[in-house]
């Protein structure tokens, strides 16, 4: 960081000098802001929307120690916005993927992979040695599980998040700054707030957002310009409009306060309120309310005749559905429940089983007691039981 | 003269999908009971069964968290402009893969 004398720094070989040169002639970065940022290191948490185009733009800076934490594998549906990823890398590991392409863009650049899911345990571990921790990840327990352990060891979150056509970008755990509770003390109830396999992204928008995130970590690495401190960045890409919100530090903070009671990294799947992971692929863990795709095959084969409610919209009814189906988005459901049959058994289904899971529990407030949520929503299905058509 | 209410990409399935909406009142709070009584579909989402705001939905007045000005008490001008700021978590998919399997969060 920005502590590190000259003498400390590293140099800067001739083919390095051509390569940086557009920085090297800008005096607010120059040879020292170069060796600085040679000298820094950043951990990518994810290689995806968020990961992939700010991974790019820190290896093509000559940031000398990129890692990246990810065990996912590169699929289609992540191609519309994972830069770092190609048609032929489908089936690969990201970090593989990811660590190929950083080394042809630049071999100056020393990549770090980790194979690992985040966790309470490894945190401290993965996080330690690095100048700036790039959260770029989609889920609540792994937000507030880096935002702790940034505070707890002292180093700068650069945060970006994304959803559907909006971005949200800031730096927290510096010193004296605001951390991601003093702006959310708690995290939503889990299902309240869709994800973005459910909600959908515009493919360019990550790649703003992440862009801005890399943008902070190089300040933070060279000391130069305003970073992203206090100050809450909101992008409308439909609107096309940056909004800046003020963010204090929370003096009761329960992690960065003055009597903090979060002191080392918790359960963050039970402080997000998320039951325990059940085994999925063997399909035995249905409960009562819930009916698996394949049930549902036999029920109509039998003959039976259950209402299939399906709550997504329409554009996504557009891509696949189960015959004889009815189409009712979940947000037009509260004001329009009294189209259902009140005599039929109702089967609830979205695309994964999220959406689905609240529009059953709002049709129970409202009186109907035959309802089943469809497990594993249509892409089960479509696994289980209609592999003819299209999943996304 | 009304004023706006900025509703983030979350929450728009609840106003007919409009991104803002004109409400009047002489505070915050009344600005959101307004809010709510047009759309009636916000109010679980932005209240607790109690009545209270929900903690992880954070209503700025201008570019001020209302938190560290008087909260729903905090007078508004004509002109001002509130906006819902709720937590949101997408980027890369996740490194949790129990997560994903909750299908809500992942």
């Amino acid at each position: 960081m920005t502590t590190a004398t000259d003498v400390d720094l590293p140099t800067l070989n001739a083919e390095e000098i051509k390569r940086y040169s557009r920085h090297l002639i800008m005096p607010e970065v120059g040879m020292d802001g170069q060796r600085r940022i040679k000298q820094g290191s950043v951990l990518c948490i994810g290689a995806g929307g968020l990961g992939s185009p700010a991974a790019m733009y820190l290896a093509a800076a000559g940031v000398g120690r990129i890692g990246i934490v990810d065990f996912d594998v590169v699929d289609y549906s992540n191609l519309q916005r994972q830069l770092l990823h190609t048609t032929n890398d489908v089936g690969r590991t990201k970090l593989e993927s990811a660590k190929n392409k950083l080394n042809a863009l630049n071999p100056h650049v020393q990549v770090e992979t980790f194979e690992e899911a985040l966790s309470s345990d490894n945190a401290m571990r993965l996080f330690k040695g690095y100048d700036v921790i790039l959260d770029g990840t989609d889920n609540f327990p792994t937000r507030y599980l880096v935002n702790d352990a940034c505070v707890l060891m002292g180093i700068p979150n650069a945060y970006g998040s994304i959803f559907r056509f909006e971005g949200q970008a800031s730096v927290f755990a510096t010193k004296d700054g605001p951390c991601y509770r003093c702006l959310y003390p708690e995290p939503p109830p889990p299902g309240l707030v869709p994800s973005c396999a459910e909600g959908g992204v515009l493919g360019v928008l990550p790649g703003v957002i992440g862009v801005i995130q890399a943008t902070e970590s190089i300040k933070l690495l060279t000391g130069i310009g305003q970073p992203l401190i206090g100050r809450f960045l909101i992008y409308d890409a439909l609107n096309m409009k940056f909004r800046e919100l003020k963010l204090r530090k929370d003096l009761d903070c329960p992690v960065c306060g003055t009597h903090p009671t979060v002191t080392k990294l918790i359960d963050y799947d039970q402080f997000c309120g998320i039951a325990p992971a059940q085994d999925h692929s063997a399909g035995a863990t249905v409960n009562a309310t819930e009916i698996t795709p394949v049930e549902l095959k036999k029920k109509l084969d039998a003959g039976e005749t259950p209402f299939i409610l399906d709550v997504r919209e329409p554009n996504e009814y557009q891509i696949n559905k189960i015959a004889g189906s009815t189409l009712i988005p979940l947000g037009e459901l509260p004001r329009r429940y009294q189209e259902l049959p009140r005599d039929r058994q109702i089967v609830t289904q979205c695309k994964m089983g999220g959406r689905s899971a609240k529009a059953q529990d709002f049709l129970k407030t409202v009186g109907f007691a035959d309802v089943l949520n469809l497990k594993g929503g249509i892409l089960e299905w479509i696994d289980k039981v209609d592999p003819s058509q299209p999943k996304y | 003269m009304p004023n706006t209410i900025h509703i983030p990409t979350p929450l728009r399935p609840f106003t007919d999908k409009k991104e803002s909406v004109e409400v009047s009142g002489a505070t915050v709070g009344e600005l959101l009971k307004d809010l709510t009584t047009r759309h009636d579909g916000l109010k679980k989402h932005l209240y607790t069964d109690e009545g209270r705001l929900r903690n992880f939905v954070n209503v700025y007045l201008n570019d001020e968290d209302i938190r560290y000005l008087q909260k729903e008490q905090t007078p508004v001008k004509p002109g001002d402009s509130l906006s819902i700021v709720p937590s949101v978590a997408g980027g890369a998919v996740s490194p949790k893969p129990q997560a994903k399997a909750e299908g809500g969060l992942s």
